[in-house]
């Protein structure tokens, strides 16, 4: 009985599955807290299908997936702050504008391919038991530096999430600290789509923060509650899939998903009811 | 000593002129009344000075420099309308508390120095009770509350208020007056808009009608009977105010 529950993890690669499944889900429920908040839940899904463009500079040119990738989702974070701010358009339209430019470059420069060999599915999709030793030690490099960030940028976060106006007043430069929001945001989304994929990683970084947002008022209980319950659909959501035989970054992002009807439920029926 | 000074200050959005070559001078331990019809240009001369809008041309110094120069915590600003989301996951003590955000250094707890400014400010507004409640539980008064005692914990150099008494009760309004005069008394350089014309000489050491420019300044009683209030007001109401 015992040996069949650990039976996932006597293979190396679902080891490294499972660590991938554990940083990726606490990091993009984390972030995704002021994502939520900051009601940026669109952004995720346009830098994701934007770094697309980079994977696919990044096979022609020979060189890491992971930084074609990031270097793309990094620049269009950055452009999406440059438009919002200079465009005199809001920050929903300037996503729509510039992660569908980047993403119709990729399919520009993947169409004129002769023969285009890259596994486009895995990209699409994830492959989670794909992730590498190295892929394993950059996710962990990148993931620290995001938390270390996200540390440091705490305070001057949550008042500009809350009360950009005001937090500028009192001199705190809202202006940087939404770029730096978006860049940290462009490197989560880039850690985690060997685990969930360019289609998926969005729900990651929405749905466990709008679980957390059901069962609490206060903000710091919300992020740790998001990351927990971020962990817990990765590593669990990946142990499911191993044996429903189902792809994973689509197993977790159900889970998560489940989970949040499950807290929004829980907050009609028994959190309305005890105020009356 | 000086703490705020504009000279020909010119304010335009697009096309269309908020201040016209404005000039001021706020000096520490003084509380400044701003009255003027809507659209006159109160709420963007506060803007303005919390350096959130850029004048078109002119000098504009606080403390001797430009308000994004400033070190960060100096200014406090309290506007009109706070466009929130009330929904946010925060109480009123979380509200409040941000005010010490400024000044705090990045990776420091929350010292019991600030803890203390915070309860501080709570008391001050008569928040007290209130602390542990959601921003979205709030009265309009009790709301206005928490976002003066936001910028009361900041502990600030120059406090902005954008029509304060808005929509409170007058138990509040008194309380908030008498708050005002004590910091303004400990120094503290105070500019606020207001539409209560009545109160104007309890409130202010010094009285200002704007409409785009300064069309009276001085002591509140001598500017109130000067008329220059009455005067735009009447030429507003029967000339409408587009130009």
């Amino acid at each position: 009985m015992i040996d069949a529950l650990l039976a996932p993890f006597q293979f190396a690669f679902m080891q490294r599955a499972f660590v991938a499944a554990l940083i990726v889900g606490t990091l993009c429920s984390v972030i995704g807290t002021y994502v939520v908040l900051r009601k940026l839940s669109f952004i995720g899904d346009g830098l994701a299908h934007a770094s697309f463009a980079g994977i696919v500079v990044a096979y022609l040119r020979g060189f890491d997936y992971y930084i074609g990738a990031a270097i793309v989702a990094v620049l269009t974070a950055l452009g999406i702050g440059y438009v919002n701010r200079r465009g005199l358009v809001s920050l929903d339209t300037a996503i729509g504008v510039l992660f569908t430019a980047a993403f119709a470059l990729g399919v520009f420069l993947m169409s004129r391919l002769p023969n285009y060999s890259v596994d486009l599915q895995s990209f699409l999709f994830g492959n989670i038991l794909a992730v590498s030793r190295g892929d394993l030690e950059l996710i962990l490099t990148l993931a620290l530096a995001v938390c270390v960030c996200l540390t440091l940028l705490y305070r001057p976060l949550l008042y500009t999430s809350f009360d950009p106006v005001v937090a500028q007043a009192s001199g705190i430069r809202a202006g940087f600290i939404e770029y730096a929001l978006l860049v940290l945001l462009a490197l989560t989304i880039i850690i985690s789509l060997e685990a969930v994929g360019i289609v998926l990683v969005a729900a990651l970084l929405v749905t466990p923060p709008a679980a957390a947002y059901q069962l609490t008022r206060r903000f710091t209980r919300m992020i740790v509650l998001s990351g927990c319950i971020g962990a817990t659909c990765g590593v669990v959501g990946l142990y499911a899939s191993y044996y429903l035989h189902a792809a994973s970054g689509a197993t977790i992002v159900l889970l998560a998903t489940l989970v949040f009807f499950t807290a929004m439920g829980y907050r009609i029926l028994i959190l309305n009811r005890q105020r009356g | 000593m000086t703490a705020v000074r504009l000279r020909e200050i010119t304010v335009r959005y697009e096309r269309i002129l908020a201040l016209e070559r404005m000039d001021l001078t706020l000096d520490r331990g003084q509380a400044l009344g701003i009255v003027g019809p809507n659209g006159s240009g109160k709420s963007t001369l506060l803007k303005t000075i919390a350096g959130l809008v850029t004048p078109e041309s002119g000098i504009l110094e606080v403390f001797g420099v430009l308000p994004n120069a400033l070190e960060p915590g100096t200014i406090a600003y309290v506007p009109q309308v706070e466009a929130v989301d009330w929904s946010f996951p925060a109480d009123v003590y979380d509200v409040v508390a941000m005010g010490r955000f400024p000044r705090m250094g990045l990776l420091a707890r929350f010292p019991k120095r600030d803890r203390a400014a915070v309860d501080r400010a709570l008391d001050a507004l008569r928040l007290g009770d209130l602390r542990h409640r959601h921003i979205s539980q709030l009265s309009g008064g009790q709301q206005q509350r928490a976002f003066v005692a936001r910028a009361i914990a900041q502990d600030p150099r120059l406090l902005l208020l954008d029509e304060p008494t808005t929509g409170v009760d007058a138990a509040t309004e008194e309380a908030l007056r008498e708050l005002v005069r004590g910091l303004v008394a400990q120094g503290l350089p105070v500019l606020m808009t207001t539409h209560d014309l009545d109160r104007a000489v309890d409130w202010f050491d010094r009285l200002m009608v704007l409409d785009r420019r300064v069309l009276a300044i001085g002591d509140p009683g001598e500017v109130l009977a000067s008329g220059a209030y009455a005067a735009i007001r009447e030429h507003a109401h029967t000339h409408g105010h587009a130009r």
